[in-house]
């Protein structure tokens, strides 16, 4: 998987996290892959609907060590 | 336009006083269907804080502009946002302070009734849950059954009251929401009663709930008698209080009955639910006032917000007392059961005393509606 770009998002509450991934995601190109690191729990569930309203996809999701990340492919 | 910030007690009494309320949640869809706040006369809109992030030019016309419309969200912030994007829209809105999380926990202490020589009856209704807590008041002394986690709403309400909490109990092992059932005894110094059946495997030191039972509560000496009422779990106690109220935790409700499924296998104690429900409670007087430890629908409070209905009333009403055919009641209880509360198995350890998880953790764990019933 090549990344393109990485959010760090870390130490973010409920809306932040999704606001910057928005942001992020406006600024890479269809295809391209978005990584974003959260500690928001809250954003788990939010993440994986705001990315299949806007079309794009949730290629990968692990968390590691409290850290959620998300391996996101814009529609 | 001003963003105002309501409190769960706030919308509390919206729910109780039967007012109007439009409610914009902007949580996901899954988590609105799940559990969301109820009222009588509430009016709902969910649209993701998620899908609104470029404006709500959108869902402008769908706000009712003769209503309170209050935005809600799981912790909060969110719904800030989408409260301050509508104000700059030109809306009135509020949101609800520490979003459905302080709704889960808060607790409305309402009078059901005076007893004998000046006593009380409160119930502590979290109306977020569905969980239903009591207190009994006489002359200085209190009693507690089934109170929820947030042991300073109790013993507050007793500073308050000017009353020593001396006995608390929990009718059975709960699965749906935490005791905090021994902490107030811990601190209280009060005496801490759980059904022998239901604590196997607790960690902890407690006092022996059984049958017969009975204990008075100040001079007027209140009684409390205990009632042997297994189904919903194997130890599972009701309690007469004062000759007229018939507390009966998990084991019958006002529009449904107790599952029997929470701690064990369905089929091994669906014959003792019957056993209760249709032998053991028929030879109780109906006059008896129900007072449940939960309620699963809004439509299940009365008119001033207790939750509570004779015991003959009950019989002729409820459907999970009128079913004449063994095979068929034993199929209504075991088949078809509806999902299992949020993160149960887990709640139940935190009873027993075997993990003791953070504040946080024991918030998560309650998430979503109690379902301690079947209909």
């Amino acid at each position: 998987m090549n990344i393109t770009k990485t959010l760090d998002a870390k130490g973010l509450a409920c809306p932040m996290p999704i606001v910057k991934t928005k942001k992020a995601m406006d600024t890479i190109n269809s295809g391209e892959v978005l990584e974003v690191l959260l500690t928001d729990k809250g954003a788990l569930n939010d993440i994986t609907a705001w990315a299949k309203s806007g079309g794009h996809t949730v290629l990968e999701q692990k968390t590691e060590e409290d850290v959620l990340y998300f391996y996101i492919q814009k529609g | 336009m001003t963003v105002n910030k309501w409190t769960a007690a706030e919308v509390a009494r919206k729910v109780i006083d039967n007012e109007e309320l439009f409610i914009l949640d902007v949580r996901n869809h899954d988590a609105f269907e799940d559990w969301k706040i109820e009222g009588h006369k509430f009016e709902y809109l969910n649209i993701p804080y998620f899908e609104l992030l470029d404006g709500v030019e959108e869902i402008l016309p769908k706000l009712p502009t003769d209503k309170e419309v209050l935005v809600v969200c799981a912790k909060e912030g969110s719904s800030v946002m989408v409260a301050e994007m509508l104000s700059e829209a030109g809306r009135e809105v509020a949101y609800l302070e520490g979003g459905m999380k302080s709704w889960s926990s808060y607790l409305e202490p309402i009078k059901v009734s005076d007893l004998e020589n000046g006593g009380e009856l409160y119930q502590f209704v979290r109306l977020g849950k569905g969980c239903l807590s009591y207190m009994v008041i006489s002359e200085g002394e209190a009693a507690i059954i089934d109170a929820v986690r947030f042991t300073d709403v109790f013993t507050n309400f007793a500073k308050e009251k000017g009353v020593e909490i001396k006995h608390v109990f929990d009718t059975h092992l709960h699965a749906d929401h935490i005791s905090g059932g021994r902490h107030i005894a811990a601190n209280t110094g009060a005496t801490y009663y759980l059904p022998p059946k239901d604590a196997t495997e607790v960690v902890f030191d407690y006092t022996p709930l059984t049958e017969g039972l009975n204990v008075k509560i100040g001079a007027s000496q209140i009684d409390v008698n205990a009632l042997y009422s297994p189904g919903h779990t194997i130890g599972s106690t009701s309690f007469v209080i004062d000759n007229q109220f018939l507390l009966t935790g998990d084991i019958l409700f006002i529009d449904s009955i107790g599952r029997p499924d929470l701690a064990g296998l369905a089929e091994d104690w669906v014959g003792d639910l019957r056993e209760t429900l249709y032998s053991r409670y028929r030879e109780l007087a109906e006059d008896l006032v129900v007072l449940p430890a939960h309620f699963m629908i809004i439509d299940e409070l009365n008119e001033d917000g207790t939750v509570a209905r004779r015991l003959g009333d009950l019989f002729k009403e409820n459907h999970g007392l009128n079913i004449e055919d063994e095979a068929e009641f034993r199929r209504t209880v075991t088949d078809n059961l509806p999902p299992q509360p949020n993160a149960y198995e887990q709640i139940r350890q935190v009873n027993m005393g075997k993990i003791t998880p953070n504040n946080d953790e024991q918030t998560e764990m309650e998430i979503g509606p109690n379902r301690c019933a079947v209909r």
